[in-house]
């Protein structure tokens, strides 16, 4: 009997059916994989631009323009210039002048509006009082002359240009009136209301729950900055010193064993013990100052050594040992061997892993809401000062202002928040880039 | 207080012009002929700096440090007489050791052993800050237990603090929310991380693989905090627009199943760049068996690597429990306030490092049980994450060496 012809096929080239199901099988298993892989990929796109999407408006501001008379009775009324009679003027009389100012420079577009003197006052942000209030106290000659000014629009018009608010919305929202969009319509059309690049979010100071519009990120960035700074020059060091010594030098006992797995325990303690140990040590115990950025620098420090000693010693090993052996064979001491020899050349790998420990220490948050950084700080923080000594003034960080406006209850919050992560993610970005970088030009295969 | 900056540039100060007077002093009194001496002039330098910049400002430094924690009340000195103190320290030092400074000073040996000193005490600072942790928990703690009672702690039900007394604070109603957000961010975050490594290291094309592998760890340098936004504004009301209300299953952005999921998208690098290690680490060998003998690659992958790597993978999901666990900024935003127990993941819950933060933020009076609780939770999530991280520290090793 030909075997050809048997029921039962034994040439290479005809797949059997259960051939057929282990290769179904195999592709099966193939598709599994690319669907992980894709999900991750996809699960990165979509967080990045629902980030994106909802943040980038907010490095846009509309402003508008008002040109107003700023009356003498109103704002000095004794005449005479003097700067502390003139802060007796609140910014709610300037707000009352600002609004007048606003509603004439109306009248005289003749733009009807058939809304409460109140309502249109309120196009302007609560801000633009101060605004006003501080050109004028920094000029007082501007006092009974007509000015053409600058001011921030209320949050909700300004949604209303980004797109977040509309005029059915507008009917459900008591904070803004469908009448004043039609105001703020007819002022684009004369190109006296605009929307610009905002550089007050990225300098400007935080600002109240009631003035989303005016909130900007520059107490945040410094603190972040000055955060930063101390962790470099405390971490740096330390953690590049602890890695000579566990790699180079330790002897293989019981000790160093101890002190080994303490750090690669260290590295996986959950980042909020950070912040208790902070809270209890640093703030309880040695009374520094809450919210400075020296505690934070100091927790993040703690924190991220252990995630630079790791990267440092891996980079230190890979220094092959025949250059440790050439130097040691021309009569170098082992401490000249490795301070003069190991160290340049792992240098590189060195300085990666720090910058990637800092990247990491910049985006941190649960340890920093501990040690009070969510406090509302409108004072930029100064460096040094005799009182508070090195970074000890208050001062928030970045990801905790992200988390601070999360908490607010005006939806423009939300923007910011976005925006806040946007300017994150770049300097994280920058930083990752640099290690990149660095990786590529410096580092040595051996 | 005690003011360090003056007292610190005088020591620095004093060290500097000791380490230029003594390498003088070497090269003078061997006049010129540097082959006399034991050492380079710079070592003779670098003894003096040692000897008058660490002891005087390891002085400085703890001292403060005494005043601070003590509080300047009880301090036996004044701050002038201690500045004082501490500058004729750095003198004393500098001047015994230059002194000592002479051709046949084994001035190398003596500054690298004070080399040894510091990178000694920086590897020490891993001790202390662990020590730190522990004592400053376990005291806290201790007085927290000493107003509250420990079975209600360990074994009640309900979580309820009142700031005017009679509190119910009770861990478990929190560890469940814990538990059971880490448990769907696993069930996630495993299979995706599992099956996206093993596809790029066995299956992918290198240009697939140059362009997803460095995505995938995009995703683990992204902060939490972008996560918790993420679940705040996208993923919950997502969630509860398209899903849980149509469904009637309840009406909160915030949940169980929000921090899930976005805490299963944070895991999957982690998972995956820990289980493409441990597979690597598999011999070639056993693979080239495993083919030769017909076995298809998924059934190798399945039957021979999967099988070979399992106690690594195990180790490698052990540590992102214990990340799950500990995760903060995912849960403050996206879990919920609510302590109960629930088998809804659509409901909002809480978890022990959501009630840290809230008790420890704002106004907070540190000898009320209500604040001191955080300290408490935070002992037990340490002792919790610690556990978790050892067991699989020694997983993982064993699971190393099996192959080296």
């Amino acid at each position: 009997m030909n075997l050809y012809h048997s029921k039962i096929h034994r040439s290479l080239l005809v797949k059997d059916a259960r051939t057929q199901q282990r290769n179904n099988a195999e592709l099966r298993f193939r598709a599994y994989g690319l669907t992980a892989v894709s999900v991750g990929i996809v699960a990165l796109v979509i967080l990045l631009v629902s980030i994106f999407t909802s943040g980038m408006t907010a490095f846009q501001q509309t402003k508008l323009q008002v040109t107003l008379e700023l009356p003498e009775a109103k704002l000095d009324k004794k005449g005479q210039r003097d700067l502390v009679a003139m802060k007796k003027v609140t910014t709610i009389g300037y707000f009352k002048v600002l609004g007048d100012g606003l509603i004439a420079q109306l009248e005289r577009l003749g733009v009807e509006t058939g809304l409460k003197a109140k309502e249109v006052r309120e196009i302007l942000s609560k801000e633009s009082a101060a605004t006003l209030r501080n050109a004028v106290l920094a000029d007082p000659s501007l006092i009974g002359s007509t000015v053409t000014m600058e001011f921030l629009a209320n949050g909700r018009i300004d949604g209303y240009f980004k797109g977040r608010v509309d005029r059915a919305s507008a009917q459900l929202d008591k904070n803004v009136e469908p009448g004043q969009l039609d105001i703020a319509d007819a002022l684009a059309e004369r190109r006296l209301m605009y929307t610009r690049f905002n550089f007050n979010f990225i300098l400007a100071p935080d600002a109240s729950d009631q003035r989303p519009e005016a909130a900007g990120l520059g107490v945040a960035i410094l603190g972040s900055i000055y955060m930063m700074l101390v962790v470099l020059f405390v971490a740096l060091p330390v953690g590049v010193a602890a890695s000579i010594y566990l790699e180079e030098f330790a002897p293989k006992n019981r000790l160093t064993d101890v002190i080994e797995v303490n750090i690669s325990n260290l590295a996986a303690v959950p980042s909020i013990v950070y912040g208790i140990l902070g809270l209890a040590i640093f703030i309880n115990m040695a009374q520094f100052n809450q919210s400075s950025p020296l505690v934070g620098g100091l927790v993040l420090t703690l924190m991220t050594l252990p995630r630079i000693i790791i990267p440092a010693r891996a980079a230190l090993k890979s220094v092959p040992p025949s250059i440790r052996d050439a130097a040691l064979g021309v009569g170098a001491s082992r401490m000249q061997t490795v301070l003069h020899h190991v160290l340049p050349l792992a240098a590189p790998g060195i300085l990666t892993g720090v910058i990637i420990g800092l990247g990491q220490a910049l985006g941190e948050t649960a340890p920093l809401l501990l040690i009070g950084m969510v406090a509302f700080v409108r004072e930029y923080p100064a460096a040094f000062t005799s009182d508070s000594g090195l970074f000890g003034e208050a001062s928030t960080a970045l990801p905790v202002q992200v988390f601070n406006w999360t908490q607010r209850a005006d939806p423009s919050f939300v923007e910011r928040a976005s925006g806040a992560i946007i300017v994150l993610l770049v300097f994280l970005l920058i930083m990752n880039a640099l290690a990149i970088f660095l990786r590529r030009r410096y580092e040595r295969r051996w | 207080m005690v003011s360090i900056s003056f007292p610190f540039s005088m020591i620095l100060l004093i060290a500097v012009i000791g380490y230029f007077a003594a390498r003088r002093k070497a090269i003078a009194m061997v006049k010129g002929n540097l082959r006399q001496l034991q050492a380079l002039p710079q070592a003779y330098g670098q003894t003096v700096f040692f000897t008058t910049f660490l002891p005087a400002t390891v002085i400085l430094l703890g001292w403060a440090f005494v005043v601070r924690i003590m509080g300047p009340s009880h301090a036996l000195i004044s701050d002038g007489l201690f500045q004082g103190l501490v500058i004729i320290t750095a003198a004393v030092g500098a001047a015994l050791s230059y002194l000592r400074v002479k051709p046949s000073q084994r001035a190398r040996a003596i500054s690298e052993r004070w080399i040894m000193v510091v990178l000694m005490a920086a590897s020490a600072l891993a001790i202390l800050t662990t020590i730190g942790i522990v004592i400053s928990m376990l005291s806290e703690s201790a007085i927290f237990f000493r107003q509250h009672s420990w079975s209600d702690f360990f074994f009640g039900t309900v979580w309820a603090p009142n700031f005017r007394g009679g509190s119910q604070l009770s861990i478990l109603p929190l560890l469940w929310g814990t538990l059971y957000i880490s448990f769907i961010s696993l069930i996630i975050a495993v299979p995706v991380g599992l099956y996206a490594a093993i596809y790029l290291s066995e299956y992918a094309s290198p240009s697939l693989r140059s362009v997803a592998k460095p995505a995938i760890e995009v995703l683990a340098g992204i902060p939490t905090i972008v996560y918790g936004l993420f679940a705040l504004i996208t993923v919950g009301p997502m969630l509860r627009d398209f899903f849980v209300q149509p469904l009637g299953l309840g009406s909160s952005s915030s949940s169980v199943m929000t921090a899930g999921l976005v805490m299963g998208v944070m895991l999957i690098p982690f998972v995956s760049s820990l289980s493409d290690d441990i597979i690597n680490a598999v011999p070639q060998a056993m693979r080239d068996g495993s083919l030769g003998l017909g076995a298809t690659k998924s059934e190798t992958i399945r039957q021979v690597v999967v099988p070979a790597a399992l106690p690594g993978i195990v180790g490698a999901v052990l540590l992102a429990a214990s990340r799950a666990i500990g995760e903060t900024m995912i849960v403050v935003l996206g879990a919920g306030a609510a302590a109960r127990f629930d088998l809804n993941p659509f409901e909002a819950m809480t978890t022990v490092t959501v009630k840290i933060v809230s008790q420890l933020t704002g106004d907070t009076d540190f000898a009320s049980p209500e604040t001191l609780v955080a300290f408490a939770l935070g002992l037990s999530l340490f002792v919790i994450t610690l556990g978790l991280n050892i067991v699989a520290l020694v997983i993982v090793r064993k699971y190393r060496e099996q192959y080296e």
